[in-house]
């Protein structure tokens, strides 16, 4: 089974967000693979076990990318492929074309990913992709099952669990609770160093700069407004729980 | 020359979706005077649905309704969507940020080669462009942006835009025939509702979240009942997940989902950055928590020092009170 996993590398959940200049400072900040791809690697590898194949990680970025993919090549994954190209400064329009641009040149079974990125939250780029393939996809998964060609799976939905049988080609995203994503061992690690990388441009895709412009643009950032300073309520517990429906009362709150 | 906007509209249990309204309050804040709005609504016996919805839209209300549209599925609902849309060749969409608007939204963007921005918070019109503000990293910053070029495909995320009014306005129902699509390689197989008649955490005025303080399943239990008695929600932070106290599904957080009620009511929760990431832009937060260090006393509008199983029965008893 060939078996593919695009993943983005995304500031770790524990970093405070700084604004410097206009921009996001990574000043410091510690990288991570999008705590939701891990999933998907996590996933891929599970199902090689299992159905025996090939495993390649596929992402878009800077030079630091590289030690995602290595973790990834190091969890148990075979391949990596790094596109990397300063005319990508795109949006989630972009970063698909490019995924698609990839993917049209190779043969896969399943492509997983995560069902959202941490950082820029948009939860389009995998399934963007599943319609440029025009291939079904399936988003926010905790179960998968592959039996031959069919793949049976549990999808999350605001807390109701969907039962779906899908036909591969097919992409998934990661939801959490799919599985317990390992970490690299010492030997992962070691093997890892061997493993193909192979690394790419817009060139090597045939596609230019213009196919893939971003159509969306950032004006500006700023930090959400901080919180005034609230009030510890004082006395019995009976009396706090009494005195804070009353200030609840008394705030315009829009109950139902 | 006009544009055409077009929101597809959500029904759950039956109803129409409070942020289909909020969506087309969206519209109204994009568009120009002079601008069309359309909804897709998709679903099983909806004629309802359409009847209300014609109270909020000027312009055409296209329904299909079909029993293969009574639960979700991507391919199907996606390929009926893609016809009205065919029809419409619309200048921007509107969803909401829910599970099948978040689902539907990049499927419409990819087929229109349009750009997305999800998960709008808000909308501002200058004399030139929209602008749509977005959170980024959960809620720990926040971008405004633009779109370059249309088509636009818009999420919003509910309870951050006020709902549509009432208009005059009688819109014309189309009903859309149904035709299924011509190879189909998804089929749901069941849906197992746990929500079922349950507010919708991401909709809910209050919710109620849990901690590790609540030390088992059973202790979501005084939670609940403090939901119910507000018609609330409950949530609950990774670590009350990862201990296995709870469903992934309730995970409030940057990993999770995020939240911003009229009331939130954090038990048995210390605040680690990344859960304050996914509540921090509720209205008021109230905190119970034994520890009087813990963090999310700082960034709470009221705290109680205290045992939740002690608390929460408390004012669980108070507000019956008061509501009664």
């Amino acid at each position: 089974m060939n078996i593919y996993v695009i993943l983005k590398q995304t500031f770790d959940t524990e970093e405070k967000i700084v604004i410097q200049d206009g921009n996001i400072s990574d000043d410091g900040v510690k990288y991570v693979i999008n705590p939701y791809d891990e999933y998907a690697i996590e996933e891929a590898l599970r199902q090689k076990e299992q159905h025996g194949g090939n495993i390649t990680v596929v992402s878009i970025g800077p030079s630091r990318l590289a030690e995602a993919l290595r973790t990834a090549l190091a969890m148990g994954a075979d391949e990596a492929v790094h596109v990397s190209d300063d005319a990508i400064h795109g949006d989630e329009f972009s970063v698909s074309k490019v995924l698609a641009a990839y993917f049209n040149d190779q043969s896969y079974d399943l492509i997983l990913g995560g069902n959202f990125s941490i950082d820029s939250g948009g939860g389009q780029v995998a399934i963007r992709l599943s319609q440029l393939l025009n291939i079904p996809h399936v988003s926010s998964i905790i179960k998968l099952d592959v039996i031959g060609a069919q793949a049976i799976v549990l999808r999350d939905s605001e807390g109701d669990t969907e039962k779906l049988e899908v036909t591969l080609p097919a992409l998934f995203t990661a939801q959490q609770g799919l599985n317990d994503p390992r970490y690299p061992s010492l030997p992962g690690i070691m093997k890892a160093k061997k493993k193909p990388f192979h690394h790419l441009t817009l060139d090597d895709l045939g596609l230019t700069e213009t196919e893939i412009y971003a159509r969306t643009e950032r004006l500006s950032l700023s930090l959400p407004p901080n919180r005034k300073s609230g009030q510890i309520l004082q006395g019995e517990l009976h009396e706090q729980a009494a005195q804070l429906v009353q200030l609840l009362k008394h705030s315009e709150v829009k109950a139902n | 020359m006009s544009k055409s906007y077009v929101v597809i509209a959500e029904v759950r249990d039956g109803k129409l979706r409070q942020v289909t309204l909020e969506a087309l309050q969206s519209i109204g804040l994009a568009k120009e005077h002079e601008d069309t709005v359309a909804a897709v609504v998709l679903g099983h016996q909806i004629s309802n649905i359409a009847e209300q919805l014609s109270q909020y839209v000027s312009g055409q209300i296209h329904v299909v309704d079909h029993k293969d549209l009574e639960f979700y599925n991507a391919e199907i609902h996606f390929s009926v969507i893609k016809e009205v849309l065919d029809t419409l060749s619309p200048h921007a969409v509107f969803l909401g940020h829910t599970a099948s608007g978040r689902d539907l939204a990049p499927m419409i963007a990819a087929y229109l080669n349009a750009g997305q921005l999800s998960d709008v918070i808000s909308i501002e019109k200058t004399e030139s462009e929209v602008r749509y503000t977005r959170p980024l990293y959960a809620g720990k910053a926040f971008e405004q942006k633009i779109f370059t070029e249309g088509p636009q495909v818009i999420t919003i995320r509910p309870n951050n835009i006020a709902v549509a009014n009432i208009s005059d306005a009688q819109a014309e129902i189309i009903t859309v025939e149904y035709s299924p699509p011509l190879s189909l390689r998804t089929i749901v197989r069941d849906v197992i509702r746990k929500t079922s008649g349950k507010v919708d955490l991401t909709e809910a005025k209050i919710v109620v979240s849990g901690g590790r303080g609540v030390k088992s399943m059973d202790g979501f239990k005084p939670l609940q009942e403090l939901a119910d008695v507000l018609n609330g929600a409950v949530g609950a932070s990774r670590a009350a997940c990862d201990a296995g106290y709870c469903d992934y599904a309730m995970q409030i957080g940057q990993t999770g989902k995020v939240v911003t009620p009229e009331i939130y009511i954090a038990c048995g929760i210390s605040g680690a950055i990344q859960h304050l990431a996914g509540m921090s832009q509720s209205r008021i937060i109230i905190a119970i928590n034994k520890d009087p260090e813990a963090p999310i006393f700082k960034l709470a509008d009221y705290g109680i020092v205290g045992d939740l199983f002690v608390v929460v029965p408390l004012l669980t008893e108070e507000f019956k009170k008061a509501l009664a």
